[in-house]
């Protein structure tokens, strides 16, 4: 047996992928939920009613795809340039703490709202951008694989946002719980829905993919990051600038990250705690391998994961199976994405 | 600054130290030998998660505590074979694939620990396993009770150490591994399959991984819960690179960071104002910092990440 790379890759096949992939993960999660005693069927009949059955589930399936939309982008145009930005966990919590750090400065309470808002969701960004600048830079300047070091900064940065909130941005009025001051109240976003925790984040971030989108597709910049990705040596021969290239690319990509964590705070949570995420970051990077890295079909993945995830809250709750099967579920549709890429590449020869 | 010292001055340092740095040994171990055979395995995190569950699980239910290791390093060569047919037949992205492999290997332990306990606000225990005195040695002053009075996996880590060095320089089997992670060409002109060569060494290397975690539950602590493994995988990567891929050189790097892992823990005891939080990023930091020294001197196996498919170059 071996294989053989398709020269034409159909349009059909590359569509089918991620729908196939997905499949073949419920699959097996199917199986899983089985061994545990319960009915598959009904389980994921559960997960759907639970995510989209009510008003209630349904403002918190789109509250929770919202970070994962961005967290998602951060993913695919690093990948996409093959910058591997592991680091979208620890770039989202330091996207988070700078909104509330900014508020702490006394003239912020007395600016009109939307500039509070445009502010902190300004600062939330940069703070991401600087975690995954440090790797970059190890990268370009001592040759150190970003792989580990984004991996490792995660952990830093955890401890960094529990230093502050236990130290200098410790709200005094928590009565003790390790939690950040709130988010000035200008900052808070706008709700979509009465009496839901559904947040205007969800229109930045969908603004944010087609802006991503048009980048890739109609810019210089998308073009370069693009050849830097797929060939850098001919890249650098038809005059790419490689780092600068790597340097815009990581701008963008943390600074999508940091955005997730900013608007977390100011549209769900308000202020920073060590559980605020619950690993995002993460599942960034399931959603823009899903999405085959497009833009676009990061919004779609985004919402499977987070069908998952709110909706087996509801189904672990009904059936008594640990809502952990969401994780796994998506954790495997990662690996059954990437075997689906490949058949739709490649025909298998005897 | 006699406090700085009388830590160092104390047994139960040294001791700590070799505690500490057993699971870094088998996972860096493990890590070293994927990538001399060529694979990035970043699945090691979520595979120490499997192994730390896994094996706690079978002596939870019964099994004995070296039953626990062994399903632990089975369950290990599992992921590792699942990471070994993605990549290596496959030829999918080392990067992704192993990350795929760590989110799946360690949701799917929360699930079925979850499953297997399922409702216990604090974590069950296990009896772990006790340290092994090794008569006469165990009673040479400070070094007896630092070097022999340790439980019996971390005497197995170490033995592995030298049972790594020897396979890889003085073997047919070893030789073959190396070449394979720097030109599975030649492999393939000598007669040996480089896929089903690097198949079973992944495999080899990812049962050292579940080892590794094993020793958590088993033996430096005696429950398991989520989240437990706090990035000693990601560590171990870095530790290779440290080690610049030698088994003697590991077993080094895994000393040096649990020796500073575990002053850091006594250090906070004593230093007052000092946020612990600080302490807690030594590790991370440490592994960056050992990244940035060896990055250009460390000699990387030429075919490391380069999928290999017959008749290509």
């Amino acid at each position: 047996m071996r294989f053989e790379r398709r020269d034409h890759p159909s349009r059909l096949l590359t569509v089918l992928a991620p729908i196939g992939a997905i499949l073949a993960a419920l699959v097996v999660a199917g199986l899983l939920i089985a061994i545990a005693g319960a009915n598959p069927i009904r389980a994921y009949g559960l997960i759907l009613k639970g995510a989209f059955g009510s008003r209630l589930g349904l403002s918190e399936t789109l509250t929770r795809a919202t970070p994962l939309i961005l967290t998602g982008l951060a993913a695919a145009v690093a990948f996409r340039a093959r910058l591997w930005n592991i680091g979208g966990e620890g770039q989202l919590y330091l996207g988070a703490l700078a909104a509330p750090a900014l508020g702490m400065i006394p003239i912020m309470a007395s600016l009109p709202a939307p500039i509070t808002i445009l502010l902190c969701l300004a600062v939330g960004a940069i703070a991401g951008m600087i975690l995954l600048l440090i790797p970059l830079g190890l990268r370009l300047r001592f040759g150190v694989d970003e792989v580990v070091t984004t991996l490792l900064l995660n952990f830093v940065a955890v401890l960094f946002v529990s230093l502050m909130i236990e130290g200098a941005m410790k709200d005094p009025l928590a009565f003790g719980w390790p939690q950040s001051v709130p988010v000035p109240d200008s900052a808070i976003l706008p709700k979509l829905m009465e009496r839901t925790r559904l947040h205007a984040g969800l229109l930045i971030a969908l603004a944010m993919s087609v802006a991503v989108w048009w980048l890739q597709a109609r810019t210089v910049f998308g073009m370069r990051a693009r050849a830097a990705g797929l060939n850098p040596r001919a890249a650098a021969f038809a005059g790419v600038p490689l780092g600068r290239t790597l340097i815009a690319v990581a701008c963008l990509s943390g600074g999508l990250a940091g955005l997730a964590g900013a608007i977390e705070v100011m549209g769900v949570k308000g202020y920073v705690t060590t559980d605020l995420s619950p690993s995002y970051g993460y599942s960034g990077i399931v959603i823009a391998m899903l999405a085959n890295l497009n833009p676009i079909g990061v919004i779609g993945a985004a919402l499977f994961s987070a069908v998952m995830f709110v909706g087996a809250d509801s189904m672990s709750r009904a059936l008594s199976i640990p809502s952990y099967i969401a994780d796994v579920t998506v954790a495997l549709s990662l690996l059954t994405m990437l075997v689906a890429i490949f058949l739709a590449q490649y025909r298998i020869r005897r | 600054m006699s406090v700085f010292l009388d830590i160092l001055a104390s047994v139960g340092m040294w001791e700590a130290v070799l505690r500490i740095a057993t699971p870094l040994i088998l996972g860096t171990l493990g890590v070293l030998l994927c990538e001399r055979v060529g694979v990035l395995n970043l699945g090691i995190e979520g595979i120490m998660t499997f192994g730390a569950m896994i094996g706690w699980l079978t002596v939870y239910s019964g099994g004995d505590l070296w039953t626990g290791m062994l399903v632990a390093a089975l369950g290990g060569a599992m992921f590792g074979f699942l990471h070994a047919l993605l990549t290596v037949p496959l030829g999918l992205s080392q990067h992704v694939t192993g990350l795929g492999i760590t989110l799946f290997a360690s949701s799917f332990s929360y699930y079925v620990f979850r499953l297997a306990v399922p409702t216990a606000s604090s974590p069950p225990t296990v009896e772990p396993f006790r340290p092994l005195e090794i008569p006469l040695f165990a009673d040479i002053p400070f070094l007896g009770p630092v070097l022999f009075n340790q439980t019996a996996p971390t005497y197995l880590a170490l033995v592995m150490v030298a049972l790594l060095a020897w396979v890889l320089y003085r073997t047919p089997l070893g030789l073959a591994i190396r070449m394979a992670g720097e030109n599975p060409h030649a492999v393939d002109a000598q007669g040996i399959d480089p896929i089903w060569l690097r198949i079973g060494t992944i495999m080899a290397g990812s049962a050292l991984m579940g080892m590794g975690g094993a020793f958590l539950t088993l033996a430096a602590f005696n429950s398991f819960f989520p989240t437990m493994i706090q990035g000693r995988g990601w560590i171990c990567v870095a530790l290779v690179v440290f080690a610049s891929w030698r088994p003697a050189r590991a077993l080094l790097g895994a000393l040096l960071f649990a020796f500073f892992d575990a002053y850091q823990l006594r250090l906070q005891t004593v230093v007052e104002g000092v946020p612990y939080q600080l302490f807690l990023m030594l590790p991370y930091v440490l592994s960056i910092v050992a990244l940035i020294l060896m990055a250009r001197r460390a000699r990387v196996p030429q075919a490391l990440m380069q999928p290999y498919r017959r008749g290509e170059r």
